[in-house]
């Protein structure tokens, strides 16, 4: 439970730290809240030659509504969500989530740009923000650009930043009214990552579903929106049947694989009962 | 009872002799059963059943508690250990020139370099052998390979990476079935060639076949008891410090058993036992793991002794949880029978132990499977037998007990599911089911089947008073009308009986030490006290109920009394702490102690009174004439007077020793009741209620053994719904971190609801049983049997422990429930 050696970098700003990165390359790892990255590197499964600590640079740790968006910083702490009046009375499905991340401790230093960037499908915050349709901010040496939520998780632990790039930010389109969300997890007990959890996003007028968006946790290689899923709800009235077949759906095109939390029949029928669940939670905040 | 030996099965442990179980008169009757806990010291003396704070909390709240790590001595060294990727592997080379050449470290140690001093192997608790590190093969995942001595713990973390070890895997055997085919073996150090170690039987064989034939209703189940570890929050760990000018050898120890480690240090390294000094200090918890001697404390020591300096070594979580002794491992084919009455008249039990790659077990040596003989449990059986194999494995060696005195929690588990089973075969009500085939309290002295000879007991007293305290009837009715509405939702009950406090010596040792426990107070002049013990507290709260008891004895305010122990340069000989036996024995020997030190103050006091010592009677604290309360001494005028003024013809001071030898065990027992409730679509178990009746007989502190209550009941969750090592077909273990063994928290917890019932030991001098285990040994069936209740008109017979959701779903979904 003892690290190998490396080097540590302490930058002021976020310039400082993306030319460490550029002169470190891919023997350099980000340090933002650590709650991923420490305990890979005790058991030597991580062995980053240069740690850049980005904690102690300034602006990145920030919650606010603008133009349409909420603009979360990249070193905001997941505990920043829990005690937020904005998320907690206009984005449920993210404060579902806050809640249920981890445990309180970790929460505490844990980030919601960490939780993104390491690209972990057994993370909470993929699902969720892949159910958002959110955007991520990325600046490198040559500036900061945007790239969609959809096309940035790319295999396990893998993403579309370049190797110079940090994180910066990450936007959540405002609901609109008719707009519900929720985030449903089954643990197997607090501190544990899912089993299955389902985030949904749904957009209801006058009984009928006009726009579902889906995000899985831990039951896919990669962090996945259960398409099919969605299509069986838009353009529906959201009856059983039609929620049913909505889980039906998320159960098939799922891709889990067996652990210790559960084989792959289990996890698939988990996530078929978490959709439904959380779709009817969703549609009871979008009502 | 009956130890034998099948030629057949062949044993590779220590010829065991037979052993019977006749109690003197009186360790065996029938005792009147109370609720009201009696005080009868004031507060300001804090004897019996009061609800002292604990002394010791406050340092270990304030963090000024002093474990092993805490420990640190000028030039101490740090070791660390390379352990083995493979279950299963002949060791072909170690190749440490690189680490070697590292600044810092000092020496690789490996089993060659012990071979030299003939300690690569050592002997177990249960005369089995077991490597300390490997000269040929390695038999266990994470098994120790060699040793790392560094100036610094991360250099001799970043050493272990510069050792090169060559392997030439071997097969694992992970399946204990398949090691009874003996196709690998595990040790092929063994004279005789087979995987097999010991087979044993208790009980009547024919007499049990015959009740069989002739019964109505049998139920029978197999059940595996699971692989668990005892998961301290303090890993174990040591300081070894020899001194080459003293010649002594100095260890701070995570230990429960400081002495008889000291006397096993002795025999294996064959330094002088004055020279060898174990200290045991604040201990973050034991739970049975920390009994057995592990290859890390060996190897320390030694480096120790060839280096001259302190050397320190503390194991890491992953290595605590993969290597170190496991617990239960048990498979067990169970029938239960029942007249034509539904009387129980039969118990049928074939067992088989994986004990991993050496029997490690931590058993008094005369009980290869422990105390499981006790199966029978709290009901009248007329005939049991009990048949055991056992194997090695490609497996960490063990078994310790986890919070349980010897393989009771198996045996408990067992005999709860298959009577609740049975009643629901008959359709009786599991509680009346109990009610009616409990041994009934005007059957004590009772004797089992088995050979037990319960020290007393109320059976039904204790699951009445669980039932009106949950409110029985009416959950009975809520769980009908909910079953009509399709939800699920069961109501389990345990009425465990426990066998703690071994032990009388003629039948329990460890080693050939016999299992008497020990305590020594001194009375200061000025009336404070300081007593010492040969047992050992990780968190049982000794410093305080042990003071409790000497001031119920003495009238020594308890907060007088400084308790010591753990450095077996101070305390009295003893077995230590572990099997719920610390209040058996060390809390005897502790009211014995005072009662002599009270007889000697007796005399000081008559002399004093200038009256004859017929005259004088104890209120208290103080010898006074009988009837004339102001004619008297106090304890501490007595104190006083030893070291200033005492009878010419009587010795100075006010101290006694004490070695207690129980003449019978002890059988606290105890009712819980547990209501979950089922989510038909994920298979989530969430427990709404949890009420537990204990019987621990007389209570020193009420306080204390509600804290172990509650304790206990946490540590009996986490088996019933968590708690798991799991190994794959290598042998790999697939639980190496708290990420993937599940402990639970106060989230997972339901709220514990406790009361007591409260039939003395007869045979105990303050009437006390024991209770840290009780509630371990007593909740998982409880639960288990919730969960069968929530889901028994489905079909669902049995579901083994860990209750995982998976397990529970797969049982709704075979049943064609689902959400």
């Amino acid at each position: 439970m003892i690290p190998g050696e490396f080097d540590y970098h302490s930058p002021q700003t976020l310039a400082e730290a993306i030319s460490l990165l550029v002169e470190h390359g891919d023997e350099a790892k980000i340090l933002a809240g650590g709650q991923s990255l420490i305990p890979a590197m005790r058991f030597r499964l991580a062995l980053p030659g240069t740690l850049i600590d980005i904690n102690r640079i300034d602006g990145l740790s920030y919650l606010r509504e603008e133009n349409g968006h909420l603009l979360i910083g990249a070193m905001t702490r997941e505990s920043a969500l829990e005690e937020s009046d904005i998320v907690q009375s206009k984005y449920h499905l993210l404060a579902d989530a806050a809640a249920v991340i981890a445990d309180p401790l970790v929460r505490n230093l844990a980030t919601v740009g960490g939780n993104i960037a390491h690209s972990d499908p057994a993370n909470d915050h993929p699902a969720v923000m892949l159910a958002y349709g959110a955007t991520v901010m990325a600046a490198g040496p040559n500036g900061t650009r945007r790239i969609a939520i959809d096309d940035f998780f790319t295999d396990l632990f893998e993403n579309s930043l370049e190797e110079n790039e940090i994180l910066t930010e990450i936007r959540i389109p405002t609901p609109a009214a008719g707009t519900g969300g929720a985030y449903l997890k089954l643990e197997r007990k607090v501190g544990d990552y899912a089993i299955s959890a389902a985030a949904v996003q749904l957009t209801m007028s006058g009984g009928t579903c006009t726009a579902a968006r889906i995000g899985l946790t831990n039951v896919s290689p990669v962090p996945m929106r259960a398409k099919n899923a969605e299509q069986a709800l838009v353009g529906q009235t959201l009856t059983d049947d039609v929620i049913e077949a909505a889980g039906q759906a998320a159960a098939a095109e799922c891709d889990p694989s067996q652990d210790l939390r559960g084989s792959v029949a289990y996890k698939r029928d988990l996530t078929r009962v978490m959709v439904k669940r959380t779709i009817r939670k969703a549609m009871e905040r979008a009502n | 009872m009956t130890v034998y030996h099948d030629p057949n099965k062949p044993r590779h442990v220590d010829d065991r002799v037979e052993v019977k179980h006749p109690v003197p008169e009186g360790a065996s009757a029938k005792v009147e059963t109370t609720e009201q806990i009696a005080v009868t010291t004031p507060p300001e003396v804090c004897g019996m059943g009061h609800r002292m704070k604990r002394k010791e909390d406050p340092r270990f709240i304030q963090g000024r508690g002093q474990y092993v790590d805490d420990v640190k001595l000028p030039g101490m060294l740090y070791m660390d250990i390379v352990r083995s990727p493979y279950a299963h592997a002949k060791i072909l080379d170690i190749d440490a020139s690189a680490a070697l050449e590292m600044d810092g470290v000092l020496a690789v140690i490996t089993g060659k370099d012990l071979e030299a001093h003939g300690l690569h192997w050592m002997p177990t608790l249960m005369s089995d052998t077991q490597m300390v590190l490997p000269t040929e093969k390695v038999v266990y995942y994470a098994q120790e390979v060699c040793a790392v001595i560094a100036t610094d713990r991360y250099i001799a973390a970043d050493a272990v990476e510069n050792i090169f070890v060559d392997y030439d895997p071997l097969d694992a055997v992970v399946d204990p079935f398949k090691a009874l085919e003996d196709e690998t073996i595990v040790r092929t150090d063994k004279e005789v060639q087979t995987n097999r170690i010991w087979h044993w039987e208790v009980g009547d064989q024919a007499a049990t076949d015959e009740v069989f034939a002739n019964a109505k209703h049998v139920v029978k189940q197999y059940m595996h008891i699971p692989r668990i570890h005892v998961a301290s929050i303090e890993t174990c760990g040591m300081v070894a410090n020899y001194n080459p000018a003293t010649e002594k050898m100095q260890i701070y120890m995570t230990t429960q058993a400081p002495h008889a480690i000291r006397t096993v240090f002795a025999l294996v390294t064959g330094l002088p036992e004055h020279k060898i000094q174990i200290i045991s200090p604040d201990i973050g918890g034991g739970f049975g793991g920390k009994v057995p001697v592990y290859p890390g404390y060996v190897i320390g020591a030694v480096a120790s002794l060839l280096l001259g300096k302190p050397v320190k070594w503390i194991e890491d979580r992953s290595e605590n949880l993969q290597a170190d002794s496991f617990a239960r491992d048990y498979h067990l084919e169970a029938e239960l029978a029942a007249d034509e009455n539904g009387k129980l008249v039969g118990l049928r039990v074939n067992g088989l132990a994986d004990h991993g790659a050496a029997d490690a077990a931590a058993n008094p040596s005369k009980f290869p499977a422990g105390l499981f003989s006790i199966c029978s449990g709290s009901y009248d059986i007329e005939a049991t037998h009990v048949n055991f194999d056992a194997v090695y494995t490609t497996k960490p060696p063990g078994g310790v007990a986890y919070r349980c005195s010897f393989r009771v929690t198996e045996a408990v588990h067992m005999i709860e599911r298959l009577t609740d089973m049975m009643a629901h075969d008959l359709g009786i009500d599991p509680a009346e089911y109990r009610m009616q085939n409990f041994i009934q309290p005007e059957q004590f002295p009772y004797k089992s089947a088995t050979g037990w000879e319960y020290d007393s007991g109320n059976y039904p007293a204790a699951l009445k008073k669980a039932m009106d305290m949950i409110g029985y009837d009416e959950l009975r009715r809520e769980q009908a009308e909910k079953r009509e509405r399709g939800e699920l939702m069961g109501i389990g009950i345990s009425s465990f009986t426990e066998v703690v406090g071994a032990g009388p010596a003629k039948d329990y040792d460890i080693l050939g030490i016999k299992m008497f426990d020990s305590a020594e107070i001194r009375i200061h002049p000025t009336g404070k006290a300081i007593a010492r013990f040969g047992t050992k507290s990780q968190g049982q709260g000794h410093e305080t109920t042990y003071a409790q008891i000497i001031a119920q004895e003495l009238g020594i305010p308890a907060n007088d009394i400084e308790v010591e122990e753990g450095d077996t340069d101070t305390a009295p000989y003893g077995l230590g702490t572990y099997a719920s036996r610390s209040t058996p024995t060390a809390g005897a020997a502790a009211a014995m102690a005072a009662r002599k030190i009270r007889a000697k103050a007796k005399k000081i006091a008559a002399h004093l009174l200038e009256a004859s010592e017929e005259d004088l009677e104890w209120n208290v604290n103080q010898w006074q004439v009988k009837g004339s309360p102001d004619q008297a001494k106090t304890i501490q005028d007595i104190a006083f007077a030893a070291y200033t003024n005492h009878p010419d013809d009587l010795e100075a001071g006010l101290e006694a020793t004490d070695y207690y030898n129980p003449p019978n065990l002890t059988f606290p027992f105890g009712s819980y009741i547990c209501v979950v409730d089922v989510d038909k679509g994920t298979g989530e178990v969430h427990i709404r209620r949890f009420v537990a009746i204990d019987d621990c007989g007389n209570i020193i502190n009420p306080l204390v053994v509600e804290g172990q209550v509650h304790g206990g009941l946490t540590m009996g969750l986490a088996p019933a719904m968590f708690e798991e090592i799991v190994y794959d077909e290598y042998g790999t273990c697939l639980t190496g971190t708290f990420a993937d063994y599940l402990l639970p928290t106060a989230v997972e917890s339901p709220k514990w609801e406790t009361g007591h019932t409260i039939t003395p030991s007869p045979h105990h001098p303050i009437g006390a049983k024991g209770v840290g285990e009780s509630p371990t040994v007593g909740a998982p069936p409880a639960i288990a049997n919730a969960v069968v209740d929530a889901l028994w008109h489905l079909g669902v017979r049995h579901i083994d422990i860990p209750i995982t959701p998976q397990k529970v779903w797969q049982a709704l979904r075979d049943a064609g429930v689902s959400d």
